[in-house]
């Protein structure tokens, strides 16, 4: 049962390639996002807010296709950064990061930003009264404060990053050892005739990811929560 | 010497006051709501005026009519909040070490133990703020002020969430501090008593205003 294929091997590690750097890149930009919603006071920001959250509640494959009109390598923005960078995104691993990037950064915000609000603000003036400067309060109290929170939004990033599906495939296609992810496998194999049994592995496979991560966020969540009113 | 003179709006409440005092000591006695704690804020950079300046030594912190406003990081003025608010991810050691930290200032071992002698602290260095005393907290915040090296410190009352067993405890600290380290200090309460013990110029707010400053003989007996 467990005897996966290279192929399958391939899809596992691709997923986790993935939703590894779709989280790493997102989480610094969300944890900014979700102070500038929490603490600053700007017009716009109702705007800001939905704009985040549109992710969310557009179906996958508009925002996989909005995405391929503005990264794409014809699209205002990917055409620039292929020329000037060199960043390519279209139909490959890095596109497909940037899908489950966008999807999940919803998922990131909301509990970062709720952990940002739920920080005493008595305890950063006290700060700023010690000499700690605005940037610094933030680094040195609200942050690690908010952590619990933070980990608590990558991990569910991670593990919608993981599973996306719609956005990614719009975007970046289903190309096997590129951009072809765990779902992408799945569907491939679905309608592929006696595909069910390496399906079913997959499956397997991506639930046992989901309930490592669930757990893991479970831990890490304890021990951050600990470390905060600790021994 | 600190001077102020300033008019803040907040809501339906308004401060209009001048202070000018040349004391090791200035209280600022009131009852609750008077406006004692948004006039130390101001002091703090916390708050900012709506018109007037505020200044220390000479120094202007805030002029309203020259756009001054020095932020609350860049005034070393140290405030002792009356919830300790010490840092709960902190150990006491760290919370202690935050102010030079931010400062930037050399490390300074004698320093610190002088500041733990004086408070009675260096048993509950290792510990986490969660798991100390009431008292103990506000002299752990006593301590975290004095070694950010302060031009002044603020006391807004720091022994008002403590039962009077715990007060008799901190008030022979706090007339140490007045009489052994030389910082200035603003000392807000509403105990008469306090005041009596530790400050020499007493400012009486009511409703916002200043009804009359001048020495201890002001406060109600």
């Amino acid at each position: 049962m467990m005897d996966l294929t290279p192929d399958e091997w391939t899809a596992i590690l691709l997923s986790i390639r993935v939703a590894a750097a779709a989280t790493l890149i997102a989480t610094p930009i969300a944890i900014g996002v979700a102070w500038l919603l929490a603490r600053a006071r700007f017009p716009g920001k109702a705007a800001i807010d939905a704009i985040v959250h549109l992710p969310l509640v557009l179906p996958p494959v508009v925002t996989g296709y909005l995405l391929l009109l503005t990264f794409g390598r014809r699209g205002l923005v990917g055409a620039w950064l292929a020329d000037n960078l060199g960043i390519v995104f279209s139909f490959r691993w890095t596109g497909a990061a940037l899908a489950c990037g966008v999807m999940a950064f919803p998922l990131l915000v909301r509990p970062i930003r709720l952990s940002i609000e739920a920080v005493d603000r008595r305890l950063e003036q006290a700060a700023s009264t010690l000499g700690a400067s605005p940037w610094r309060v933030f680094t040195t109290i609200t942050l690690p404060l908010a952590l619990p929170g933070v980990v608590a939004g990558m991990v569910l990033a991670f593990a919608k990053a993981i599973g996306e599906f719609g956005a990614t495939i719009t975007f970046v296609s289903n190309i096997p050892g590129e951009t072809q992810t765990i779902s992408a496998a799945i569907y491939s194999l679905i309608q592929t005739p006696n595909g069910d049994a390496a399906a079913l592995r997959l499956v397997m496979i991506s639930v046992a990811i989901a309930l490592t991560a669930l757990i893991a966020s479970e831990i890490l969540a304890r021990r951050a929560t600990q470390r905060l009113h600790g021994a | 010497m600190l001077r102020m003179d300033v008019i803040k709006r907040l809501g339906s409440f308004s401060i209009e006051a001048s202070i000018i005092s040349e004391d090791r000591v200035t209280g600022l006695f009131g009852m609750s709501g008077a406006g004692k704690t948004s006039l130390v804020n101001m002091i703090a950079g916390l708050l900012q005026p709506d018109r007037g300046i505020i200044s220390i030594d000479g120094d202007t912190l805030d002029d309203t009519t020259a756009s001054i406003h020095v932020p609350s990081h860049r005034r070393r003025i140290g405030y002792v909040f009356q919830d300790a608010r010490l840092f709960p991810q902190m150990s006491v050691r760290q919370n202690l070490d935050y102010g030079r930290r931010m400062n930037r200032l050399e490390p300074n071992a004698d320093e610190q133990t002088r500041v733990a002698d004086l408070l009675d602290i260096g048993q509950l260095l290792d510990r986490r703020p969660g798991h100390l005393s009431g008292g103990e907290r506000q002299r752990i915040a006593l301590g975290r002020a004095l070694l950010a090296k302060p031009r002044m410190l603020l006391l807004d009352e720091p022994l008002g969430s403590l039962d009077v067993e715990r007060k008799a405890e901190i008030l022979p600290y706090l007339i140490r501090l007045r009489d052994e380290t030389g910082v200035p200090m603003v000392y807000v309460s509403h105990n008469a008593d306090e005041l009596r013990q530790l400050a020499g110029h007493i400012v009486l707010i009511k409703r916002g205003r200043v009804i009359a400053s001048g020495g201890t003989e002001l406060l109600p007996s």
